[in-house]
């Protein structure tokens, strides 16, 4: 196993005085994809959200504890959050293309980090990260008609385009696939699977099967606590706490 | 007796028909569902006592001096009322106001005597009014008790009343709205006729001159006074409004704090709430002056001390809120998830500002814009004060100007009469304006509805 790519100890996150979630420890491995399962209010997502520091943007969230990246302290004063955001890159619930054709979607993020020195190099850049996204096909011949004008699941693809053009280290996943129908869904969990190993990959997601589908190791959140973290074929099959094992049977959640 | 104390007494007579329909609702069926609803019934009642009853009150307040008058000229003494029907106007209503009390003597003699009658005839006919309700409203109480019946349903047909009266309200604005329109199109008919619309749209003279009714004197092109509103309302006064408001909004829903929104918001609207006259004051006597001032100060010395800049400003400070409002409400509707996804690729806020917010408000700023500018040009008492009455066709922002609402104004005030070329002009002047401001409002409600509909 090599080093990890996140490490995070005794995290603790305020939303004002409620606490949602409660000293939290993992290692985020490069190699893996990672899943965050739980229920909803579990906490699962605002640790995801810890890694890139979105919860900056609630007003009254403050977390505590400390969480490196490639051994860098992400809350430290030296981070400058624009460049963390730059290598942790997100995409979210819902598909959020900005009201820009698709290729100005994906150019976005290259060009406020000034990643390509000229057209050639920035048509270079979005035509690699539409073929990662395996969206390259489907939109080459309409790169200027608005992103919005795409199918949901399409415009899912093409947020992680967007992740993909400004070349992150870690790609964060909130529920990617909650707005999708299951063909959609399917799509993007065969992307996941063609992305690992390229990018350490965390996936928060409610649903268990595709948790299991898409992810190698998986941790169970459950009211702000972290349950259990370990390899997903061994957290499905054999998990060890009695939560774990209540939730993945459907007792509850 | 008079009016109003037989509206209290038709009212008196609608409270004991509520409370008898109510108190028969528990006589008719003492319990069990098919207990009709008592506030149902009562109001039923009542209406049924008072609304005709009131119908027939205003009715007879419309049609009772025609009877008055008919009696009082069939009395005797009326056979000496002179042929001529302007003199004979004169006596009788002479004698009506000596009747009401309205004059103690008369100039007349005849209204002396006619002045009696009259007397007799409005009490006459007041009393038979008085009847007639208090008859009506017995008739229309006793007919809507005697429907209450156990399984009658009074409540929709109150509820249809009401549905009625609340529809009645709303028609009186579209009527009213339609009557203003029509008298600005009629009044500007009979103003186009003496003056050609192709002179008054695009003659370049604006002198009005007084003169005898069904004629015109003086120019009447009206080009410099459109320049006018337009420079002033909609380039100078935009150009200190859209940016100032448009970064009050940005500051406002992207970097201030909760606490300091809640305190700069209100302060923001209590600008809207100045009076425009109080503006005009601002804009006459502190504004002005200081930009003839400066001006001076630089080396301009044609600088008017009523400047189109000085009026500009201020009317745009005026619109300052109103297009803070409407971009803070655009920003708004953005979803947070197009600002996350800005954020998180590590845009600063002020790239995700410029890039992605702002363009995606741009619908709804552009519209929250246009209504602003149809509000500046209609604006009147800031331009009034502050801009001057010389109809200048000029690019000087220095230089005094004058726009259609001065103008209207200017035509309107005094005793003038109303037949004239420069009297009606006003009412063509009126039409353009609000042919103008209807387009922009339609044109902003539209861009605002279809930006609306893209984030929902």
């Amino acid at each position: 196993m090599t080093a990890a790519k996140i490490t995070a100890r005794d995290v603790s996150v305020y939303y004002g005085e409620k606490q949602a979630l409660e000293s939290v420890s993992i290692d985020i491995a490069t190699e893996h994809v990672t899943a965050f399962i739980g229920p909803s209010g579990c906490g699962k997502s605002t640790f995801l959200r810890c890694f890139n520091r979105m919860n900056d943007t609630i007003i009254g969230a403050r977390c505590t504890g400390r969480i490196e990246l490639d051994g860098e302290d992400i809350y430290g004063a030296e981070m400058d959050v624009v460049q963390l955001r730059a290598r942790v890159g997100m995409v979210f619930q819902k598909p959020n293309p900005f009201p820009k054709s698709i290729y100005e979607n994906v150019a976005y993020g290259p060009r406020i980090h000034g990643l390509a020195m000229d057209k050639t190099e920035l048509d270079r850049i979005v035509e690699l990260a539409l073929t990662r996204a395996g969206l390259w096909d489907e939109v080459k011949d309409r790169l200027s008609e608005s992103g919005t004008s795409l199918s949901g699941g399409q415009q899912q693809r093409l947020c992680i385009a967007r992740a993909i053009a400004v070349d992150p280290e870690v790609i964060l996943m909130d529920e990617p696939c909650s707005a999708l129908d299951p063909i959609a869904t399917a799509k993007i969990e065969d992307l996941i699977n063609q992305l690992r190993g390229r990018y350490a990959i965390v996936i928060v997601t409610h649903n268990m099967q595709q948790a299991a589908r898409v992810s190698q190791r998986t941790a169970f959140f459950h009211l702000g606590k972290l349950i259990e973290f370990g390899e997903t074929s061994e957290l499905f099959t054999n998990p060890r706490a009695e939560k774990t094992k209540d939730y993945i049977t459907g007792r509850y959640g | 007796m008079s009016a109003s104390a037989t509206l209290v007494l038709i009212v008196g007579l609608g409270l004991i028909a509520w409370a008898s329909a109510r108190a028969r609702a528990f006589a008719l069926a003492p319990q069990g569902r098919n207990r009709p609803r008592p506030a149902e019934q009562g109001w039923y009642a009542a209406l049924w006592t008072a609304i005709p009853a009131l119908l027939i009150v205003g009715v007879w307040a419309w049609s009772k001096p025609f009877f008055v008058r008919n009696d009082v000229l069939n009395h005797p003494a009326a056979q000496d009322l002179p042929s001529e029907a302007i003199d004979r106007a004169a006596v009788l209503s002479e004698a009506r106001d000596l009747a009401n009390g309205a004059i103690d003597a008369a100039f007349n003699p005849l209204a002396e005597t006619l002045a009696m009658p009259w007397v007799a005839a409005e009490q006459k006919y007041a009393l038979v009014g008085l009847i007639l309700a208090i008859a009506t409203a017995v008739g229309g109480g006793a007919f809507g008790m005697l429907r209450l019946k156990p399984g009658f349903r009074a409540g929709p047909r109150v509820e249809r009343f009401a549905l009625m009266i609340a529809a009645a309200a709303s028609l009186i604005a579209i009527v009213t709205t339609a009557g203003i329109v029509l008298s600005l199109v009629v009044e500007s008919m009979r103003f186009f006729a003496l003056v050609s619309p192709v002179e008054f749209l695009f003659g370049t003279t604006w002198a009005p001159e007084t003169s005898a009714a069904g004629t015109a004197a003086g120019s009447y092109g009206a080009t410099p006074l459109f320049w006018g509103t337009v420079f002033i309302g909609a380039i100078i006064a935009m150009l200190v409004a859209v940016p100032l408001g448009l970064m009050s909004a940005i500051y406002l829903t992207q970097y201030a704090k909760p606490k300091i929104r809640a305190w700069i918001k209100p302060l923001l609207e209590v600008l809207a709430g100045v009076p425009t006259v109080v503006y005009g004051y601002f804009a006459a006597l502190t504004v002005a002056p200081a930009v003839r001032d400066i001006a001076a100060a630089v080396g301009v010395t044609s600088a008017s001390s009523e400047s189109a800049l000085a009026a500009g400003v201020v009317m745009g400070v005026m619109i300052v809120p109103f297009v803070s409002s409407m971009a803070d409400d655009a920003l708004t509707a953005v979803p947070r998830a197009m600002r996350d996804g800005a954020l998180a690729l590590g845009s600063t806020t002020s790239e995700t500002i410029r890039q992605v917010l702002l363009p995606a408000a741009l619908p709804g700023v552009v519209g929250g814009v246009l209504l602003a500018v149809s509000r500046a040009i209609g604006e009147t008492m800031i331009v009034v004060m502050a801009a001057g009455l010389a109809a200048n066709l000029t690019l000087n922002p220095l230089a005094s100007v004058t726009t259609v609402t001065a103008q209207i104004v200017q035509l309107l005030t005094g005793d003038q009469e109303f037949e004239s070329a420069k009297t009606l002009a006003a009412f063509a002047l009126g039409l353009v304006l609000f042919v103008v401001t209807l387009g922009l409002n339609m044109a902003a409600l539209s861009l605002v509805k279809a930006y609306r509909e893209a984030y929902e």
